[in-house]
Formats: C-alpha cells, sequence, structure tokens
C-alpha cells in the first residue's frame, strides 16, 4: 500500500516495507502463528542437538552410564519408587497442556473469562513443575553429589547433559509462565477484544512445543 | 479450514489428553516393569511418538492447517535424523577405539563416597 510514499525512507524502513508487502504463502494462518512456528522450528533445531550429543557421548563413554531409574528414585512410605518425581511432573505437564487447549476453545468463542481462568491455570501448573525440577535438582546436587563434572555413579558427563537439558527446558517453562501470564492478563482487560483471539492460540502453540520437548527428554534421558 | 482459527470441540481436547495421560502410564510402565532390551527400546520409542503426535496434530492443530504450513514445519526436522545417523556412526568407532588405545586408563569410576554408600 502506498509504495510511492516510503521511496524516499531509509534503508530500514525500505527492507520492513518489502517484506511486510509480500504476499501470504500460508493462507489464512496470522502471520504470528507462523512466526511462532518458525521460531518452534528453530527450537526443535536446539533441543534436538543437544539431545544428539548426548547420544554420542553416550554412545562414546567407556564408563557405565548412571542408571536414571535409580538415580531419579523417591522415597514413598520408606521404599524407593522410580522415577516418582518426573511421572508425577510428565502428568503435571500434561495436564497445563489440556487447560491449555480449552483455553484456546474458549478464547474462539470470545469467552474472556474462562480464558483467563484456564491460561492462569496453565501458567500455576507450569510454576509448579518448575518448582519441582527445582526441588529435583537440590535433591541431586546436595544429596546424591551430583554436579555437571562429575557423580558419583559412573559417567562423568551424566550431569553436564542433565542439567543442560533440563535446565534449558525449564528456562523454557520458565519463560512460558510469564508470557502465559501476560497474555492472559491482557486478556482479562480486553486488549483483543478487536482481534479474533489467535494471540491465545500463538502462546498455546508455545506451550504444547514445551509439552512436546517433554515427551522427548523423558524418552531418552529418563527412560533409556 | 478457509477461516482463520481453530476451533475444535473440547470433546476431542479431551479425548487426546486422556490419551496421553494413558501413554504416559504406559511409557512409566515400561520403566516400572524393567523391560529391557529391543522390547525396551520399541515400547519407549512408540509411546513417545504416540504423545507426540497427538500434541502436534491435536493440541497444536497441524491436523486442521493446510499442506503448505504443515510441510513448511515438519520436514525441516526430519534432516536431523540425517545429524542423528551420522553421530550414532562416529560414537561406534570413537567408543571402540577409545577402548583399543586407552582400555581400562579412561577415566575409572571414582569410588563412592561412603555416605552414599545404600543410600538410593
Amino acid at each position: 500500500m502506498a509504495e510511492a510514499a516510503h521511496e524516499e525512507s531509509g534503508p530500514l524502513t525500505t527492507i520492513v516495507n518489502d517484506w511486510s508487502s509480500d504476499v501470504s504463502t500460508f493462507k489464512a494462518v496470522p502471520w504470528g502463528k507462523a512466526m511462532m512456528w518458525i521460531f518452534l522450528l528453530s527450537d526443535t533445531f536446539i533441543f534436538t542437538s543437544f539431545l544428539v550429543s548426548y547420544m554420542t557421548v553416550r554412545m562414546t563413554s567407556t564408563d557405565p552410564w548412571p542408571e536414571p531409574s535409580a538415580v531419579f528414585a523417591l522415597e514413598f512410605l520408606g521404599t524407593p519408587v522410580p522415577l516418582l518425581l518426573i511421572a508425577i511432573m510428565t502428568f503435571i505437564l500434561i495436564t497445563s497442556s489440556g487447560t491449555m487447549a480449552m483455553a484456546v476453545n474458549m478464547g474462539y468463542a470470545r469467552r474472556k473469562k474462562q480464558v483467563f481462568w484456564l491460561m492462569l491455570a496453565t501458567a500455576l501448573l507450569g510454576a509448579s513443575f518448575v518448582g519441582m525440577q527445582a526441588f529435583e535438582w537440590t535433591k541431586l546436587i546436595t544429596g546424591e553429589g551430583v554436579k555437571a563434572w562429575t557423580n558419583p555413579m559412573g559417567s562423568a558427563q551424566f550431569g553436564s547433559f542433565f542439567f543442560m537439558i533440563t535446565g534449558f527446558h525449564g528456562l523454557h517453562v520458565s519463560a512460558g509462565v510469564v508470557y502465559l501470564a501476560i497474555v492472559a492478563w491482557r486478556v482479562l482487560r480486553g486488549k483483543y477484544e478487536h482481534t479474533n483471539y489467535e494471540i491465545v492460540e500463538i502462546t498455546g502453540l508455545y506451550w504444547h512445543f514445551v509439552d512436546l520437548v517433554w515427551v522427548f527428554i523423558f524418552a531418552f534421558f529418563y527412560l533409556w | 479450514m478457509a477461516e482463520v482459527g481453530q476451533q475444535h470441540p473440547i470433546k476431542v481436547y479431551a479425548l487426546v489428553w486422556l490419551l496421553l495421560f494413558v501413554f504416559s502410564i504406559g511409557s512409566y510402565f515400561v520403566d516400572y516393569l524393567d523391560f529391557q532390551g529391543h522390547l525396551r527400546w520399541f515400547l519407549i520409542i512408540v509411546f513417545m511418538l504416540l504423545k507426540a503426535g497427538f500434541i502436534v496434530a491435536i493440541f497444536m492443530h497441524m491436523k486442521w492447517e493446510r499442506w503448505t504450513l504443515i510441510t513448511a514445519i515438519l520436514v525441516p526436522p526430519l534432516v536431523l535424523l540425517v545429524l542423528m545417523y551420522l553421530l550414532a556412526f562416529e560414537a561406534e568407532y570413537a567408543w571402540a577405539s577409545r577402548i583399543v588405545y586407552f582400555g581400562d586408563e579412561v577415566s575409572p569410576i571414582p569410588a563412592p563416597p561412603p555416605t552414599h554408600v545404600g543410600a538410593h
């Protein structure tokens, strides 16, 4: 629109105008959603690089790899239950994905209050996930002697990969909690009344992605 | 899907939610029942792909998107399989040469401190 008017502007304006004037490839997809998908695609590459390097190090290690089932056991009623905390964390994240999906649904139905409460519930479940992760880290570091450079159970690299991968994921969850809280608050204040509430779906994409990454971490780090 | 926005019945979400619970319980029991070897790896992968597939298809609405978006997002990650294959290939002989050239000298496992014996 009105290209001639922008012709005399600086290089930055020219670049922005040119990109934004392009035709849409992804039909019926809001640009924010397309951008979120592309961001998630790049994030997929980062997480996969971490997991593949973990695979390489684990395969080349001549020391035995610590048994995750035993390392992440939790005492319950006097008996160690393998991966108990991890299982609870998994269910919490799945539940938060469910509440998020319902928030998206309510968004397109334009039910502001329901969107707000469902997103808040999602954020709180996410925060409790991070809390449990902090508990798990504390238990491993102070209780079991697992450090990023050594541990008493076997291969020294176990700690560095555990802290890097779960730490990077935890960072994503923490950022997601903030993101959810901000969008939920803005929804409640009616900031998106003039839109189709696709912002809730975009936020949801990010949140489901965090759950998706956990599926792979759970399989390859905790179960393998 | 001509119109902007993805609205689908709550029922579908509830069903997927339930399925994700079932698959998670399944993968948890792979560990709890202590399956080993190929059966363990097979089950871990199956449950993982089922969960990932339902999250992407239903929760992230990929099932209802146009093929342009589906291919643009889901095809590029396939190259990561090549990365995985190459590094697994490298890892095998890296491990073998470590054994051949260093043998037992490769960082011996430190003895666990006495306080932790039997703690887990």
